[in-house]
This record gives C-alpha cells, sequence and structure tokens, in this order.
C-alpha cells in the first residue's frame, strides 16, 4: 500500500507546477524504494524502461522533413486552403475544421493544425467573421464563446484522430509498454484500428455541437435584439 | 534485414550531433549543459541496445536517465538563439507558443548555422511569414508531397512489410515493420523534398531539424521518462495495490463495474496528471490487464486502446494538460483560463460514456 505514495508524489508535483522530467524522476525512485527496490534495482529498471521505449521517441526522425516543409511555407499553404471555407456558417466552420483536423491527423500530419499553427490565426477569425456578417458585432461573451469553441474543435479533432495512425505516440506507448511489461506482441495497426469507433462518435458529438453553435447563436443574438429594442 | 536498431543508433547519432552544436553555439545562454543534455540523450540511444541484449549493466543506463531528467528539470537546459527569451524555464506552453510562425529563419542564414538571436530581434515575425508566404505562393500544394509521403511510406512498411521475404528472411525485422516505415519514411521524404525544392544537400533539413529539436527541448524525452516511471510502478507493485483495493470493491467476476472503473479511473487518473500516458500505465497494471483482459479475456489491443481514449476525455476537462487547454485561453486572449474546458466538457463526458459502452461490446 506504501507504494501508492508515488502516485502522491505525482499528484502533488504537478499540482506545484515542477518541472514533469523532476517529478516523474522522483516519483520513480520515491516508488521503487517503498516498493522494497534497491538503488540499483530502480536505476537498472529505469534503464530497462529507457532501452525498451525507444520507439516512442521514434517520430524525431520524422523532424527534419517537417522542418524543412515549413521553412518552405507548408503552414502558409495550409492555411490558403483552409480559407476557401469562407462562406460557411460560424457552425459550418467549426464542424468542417473539426472534420478536417481531425482526418489529418489520423493520417498522421498532426503538425498541420495546432492553436498557434492554425486556430489563432485562421479557425477563431473566420468564425467570428462569419458570426459578425450575419449579427453584426458580438457582445464580448459571445465573442469569447466562439472563440474557446474554436480552440476545443482542435483539441477534440487531434485527440480522437491522431490514434487512428499507427506510427503515433500513444499507439507506441501502448505497445511497448504493454510488451515490455506483459510479454505481448501487439501490432500497432490492431491498436489504432480500435481507435476508430470512439474517433467516430466523437466526430458525431462535437460536430453536432459545433453545427448547434448556429442555432444558439441565432437565439442568443435575438434575446440581445430584443432587449436592445425595447430599451430603446 | 533491415534492423530498428539502426535508425535508434542513427537517432542517437542526430541527437549528439545536435548537442555538439548546442555546446559551441554561443548563442545559447547555457550551453554547455544544454549540449551535455543532448550528448548525453543520445549516447542512450546507441548504449540501450547492449541494454536489450542484456550486455552492458541497466543501471549505468539508469543514472544517465537522472542526469538528464535533472538537467532539465532544474533548467538548465535552454534553447540556442532568440528562442529562449520567449520560454520560461522548462515548460511545455512555451515550447508550444513557440511552434507558431514568428521563428527564426534558422536555414535562410546557410547550412550548419542557426540564425542569432540578433537577427530575429530585427526581423521579428513578419519579415519570416513574407518570406514563408512567398514560398508558399511558388510551391503551392506540392508542398503537401513530402508530407503526405510520411503516413504513405509508413502504411505500406505496416502493411505490406511482414510479406516481403528475401532469400527466406524477412526485409524488415519482424514486430517492428512500423516503426521501421516511419523511420524511413522521415528519410525518403527529406530525398522526395530535395527533388521538389531543388536542394543540392540535406544539410538544411538537417538545421531545420535541429530546430525543432530543439523547440520541443526535454518535452522529447518526457514520453519515454513516463514508460519508465510505468515499468517502476508495475515492478513495484503500484498496479496490484490498486488492483487489490479495486477487487475489494469490484464485485468478483462482473464486467460491467469493471470496465466502467478502468474507463472512469483513467478519465480521473488524467484529470489528476494531466497525462493520458502517466495514467496509462497506472490503471493499466490495476484493472486492465489483470482484471479486464487475463481474468475477462478482453482482447487486449481493444481494451488498451479504449482505455487510452477514456484518458484523451481527462485530458479534455483538466487545466493540467497546459498545452491544450491553457496555451489556447493565452493565444486567443480569453479572460476566463477555464473557457476552453467549459467548452470541451459537454462533449468529454457523453464520450466517456461512449468508450464504456464501445469496450463493453466490442472488446468482450
Amino acid at each position: 500500500m506504501l507504494v501508492l505514495l508515488g502516485i502522491l508524489v505525482v499528484v502533488v508535483g504537478f499540482a506545484l507546477r515542477l518541472n514533469p522530467m523532476l517529478v516523474v524522476t522522483v516519483a520513480g525512485l520515491v516508488t521503487g524504494f517503498l516498493g522494497g527496490m534497491n538503488l540499483v534495482e530502480v536505476l537498472d529498471a529505469f534503464g530497462t524502461g529507457f532501452a525498451g521505449s525507444r520507439s516512442v521517441s521514434i517520430f524525431l526522425l520524422v523532424l527534419p522533413v517537417i522542418g524543412l516543409v515549413e521553412h518552405f511555407g507548408l503552414q502558409q499553404q495550409a492555411r490558403r486552403l483552409v480559407s476557401r471555407l469562407a462562406r460557411l456558417s460560424a457552425g459550418g466552420i467549426l464542424a468542417g475544421y473539426l472534420l478536417v483536423r481531425q482526418v489529418t491527423a489520423a493520417i498522421g500530419l498532426m503538425s498541420i493544425g495546432g492553436h498557434a499553427q492554425t486556430v489563432r490565426p485562421l479557425v477563431a477569425p473566420m468564425t467570428e467573421a462569419a458570426a459578425v456578417r450575419k449579427y453584426g458585432a458580438l457582445p464580448d461573451h459571445v465573442q469569447q464563446r466562439l472563440r474557446a469553441f474554436a480552440a476545443s474543435t482542435d483539441n477534440v479533432g487531434a485527440f480522437f484522430g491522431e490514434d487512428i495512425f499507427v506510427a503515433v505516440g500513444a499507439v507506441l506507448l501502448i505497445t511497448s509498454f504493454v510488451d515490455t511489461t506483459y510479454g505481448y506482441t501487439l501490432a500497432p495497426l490492431d491498436v489504432a484500428l480500435w481507435a476508430i469507433p470512439t474517433a467516430v462518435v466523437a466526430l458525431i458529438i462535437h460536430g453536432t455541437r459545433s453545427l448547434l453553435v448556429d442555432r444558439s447563436l441565432k437565439r442568443e443574438m435575438g434575446r440581445i435584439g430584443t432587449v436592445a429594442e425595447v430599451a430603446r | 534485414m533491415i534492423q530498428v536498431e539502426w535508425f535508434y543508433w542513427l537517432m542517437g547519432l542526430f541527437f549528439v550531433g545536435v548537442g555538439v552544436l548546442v555546446a559551441r553555439d554561443r548563442s545559447n545562454p547555457k550551453r554547455l549543459t544544454s549540449g551535455l543534455f543532448w550528448v548525453l540523450v543520445g549516447l542512450c540511444f546507441p548504449y540501450s541496445s547492449f541494454v536489450v541484449t542484456k550486455t552492458a549493466p541497466a543501471w549505468l543506463l539508469g543514472i544517465a536517465i537522472v542526469v538528464i531528467a535533472v538537467l532539465a528539470g532544474t533548467g538548465r537546459l535552454a534553447k540556442s538563439g532568440s528562442a529562449t527569451t520567449r520560454t520560461a524555464p522548462g515548460d511545455a506552453e512555451g515550447a508550444d507558443l513557440d511552434r507558431d510562425d514568428a521563428r527564426p529563419p534558422s536555414g535562410s542564414t546557410g547550412p550548419g548555422r542557426v540564425a542569432g538571436g540578433a537577427e530575429h530581434q530585427t526581423a521579428p515575425g513578419g519579415t519570416i511569414v513574407a518570406e514563408r508566404e512567398a514560398r508558399a505562393e511558388r510551391f503551392g500544394n506540392k508542398l503537401f508531397v513530402p508530407v503526405l509521403a510520411i503516413p504513405v511510406i509508413t502504411a505500406l512498411c505496416a502493411i505490406a512489410g511482414p510479406y516481403v521475404v528475401i532469400g527466406g528472411t524477412p526485409l524488415l525485422q519482424k514486430g517492428s515493420e512500423t516503426v521501421i516505415g516511419l523511420s524511413a519514411a522521415g528519410i525518403i521524404a527529406i530525398v522526395i523534398a530535395m527533388v521538389l525544392f531543388k536542394l543540392r544537400s540535406p544539410a538544411l533539413a538537417l538545421t531545420q531539424g535541429r530546430r525543432l529539436t530543439e523547440d520541443l527541448g526535454w518535452a522529447l524525452v518526457l514520453p519515454q521518462l513516463l514508460s519508465v516511471l510505468g515499468l517502476v510502478f508495475a515492478t513495484a507493485g503500484v498496479g496490484n495495490a490498486i488492483g487489490t483495493t479495486v477487487s475489494a470493491v469490484l464485485p468478483k467476476g462482473s464486467l460491467l463495474p469493471a470496465v466502467i472503473l478502468y474507463c472512469v479511473g483513467m478519465a480521473v487518473f488524467t484529470v489528476i496528471m494531466g497525462n493520458a500516458f502517466a495514467a496509462f500505465p497506472v490503471l493499466t497494471a490495476a484493472i486492465g490487464y489483470p482484471v479486464l483482459v487475463a481474468a475477462m479475456g478482453g482482447n487486449p489491443a481493444a481494451v488498451f486502446a479504449i482505455g487510452m481514449l477514456s484518458g484523451y476525455c481527462g485530458t479534455l476537462c483538466t487545466p493540467m494538460a497546459a498545452n491544450f487547454n491553457i496555451v489556447p485561453v493565452a493565444l486567443l486572449e480569453l479572460k476566463s483560463n477555464y473557457a476552453v474546458i467549459k467548452a470541451q466538457l459537454p462533449t468529454a463526458v457523453p464520450l466517456l460514456v461512449a468508450n464504456i459502452v464501445i469496450m463493453y461490446v466490442v472488446a468482450f
């Protein structure tokens, strides 16, 4: 039971916003010692764990070409492509981006989107612009809600798309952990395929909510409109 | 036949190269300790080959990992050039923010050199974006070709790889086809890009690779460290400790409560730790493997994949997952720190329920 203190170290460390590398290392040492392992055994476990999980980091070999293509304007080109969605309603843009984000993440193109790369420069402004075109100036809280929703489409699309791609960190973490700990040889492709049902449900739930943004926008702006008229 | 170890050695070589360049780069305020960090990380990869075959002691690697973690955890790892001024010591938020376009144009100063801070300050964001905009105009959708080649080559190796047999031995090491595929894709894509952009040498790719590596910093090593923690947790019996607590509460042999406990446990642990990768080994050792797979005979791939996705539902709800839920608050100038989480909650909760149903239906 004492070994559960290791979890407490993680919780407290993260809550205090200490550096995760330090928190994880200390938690590992503490847990090892409380679990009755001696120093050499703990260090052995550290070494074996690292050696057995190297496949998690293999995506490093893709960074040079990604950096190269970014240098030649990948993100700018992605933006130009997505900006063709401009004629849609606010909800349509959000749902469209969700779909694009999820599909591209599913084929391994995680770095195409992101809060810095696409949401701030593209999705949030386009969503707001679509709402403004229809209703005129937006009150502050409506604008804030639209922006936050834009960020949420990126997260949901990325999280529930990327696990379908075989070579993503999450899938490799599952296989490398399960293989080293339980002696399985799970195929990454198998794990990735089982992510599809959840991905579809995520698309349906968040896509529907995206489309419903139009309706709530209409209701909200209608209410504000009537209030304004009464006040007049 | 092609061994996965070759690519780990290549990675090690790349990290050592980054380390040497960083150590000699005067624009890095902590060049010696930063260089040491990358060189050590680099040496760990080839050394691990001997640990795997049990021809070298693992504890030595363990010491190196503790040193790496301490270097990063005490803020001794810095980025070269101006990137450092925009990043608080070792936090993921900074690393993520740095991924926008206002990056120093490392490649444009010539192969093998990373742009110094001075240049970046005189040319903030705008020029770089304009340059890239112009290149995007010129190359158009060709830009997607090298990037799209990566998933295509990876999938090809993963699916067709096992069937390519030369002289009785498979071409790609058995069981590592995907990893080899991704590695090979990364290298082949560079060649494709060189042809498309009419580059004579891969130097620019390496410079850009170094930039992204330094951008990511210790976040590049963290997933492996979390795997280490998972193994230590498993060896020390954390999973068993939770497992015994769980089995005391859990009615014996009832499937649905166990599925609910695994999925909800993954979500709750992810909320606490801010990372589904950290929650996965703990909950899998406690419930996922012993109860759902070993005792109830669940399909391991389905149980573990859906378990991980249940953890992602937790990621949608926690401020601990800073780069997903807090960074956009800053980027989009939102007033409430919880604005993004509030937008995600109504998706996360039904999705968690859906995960429980899906696992219950398909995995058993």
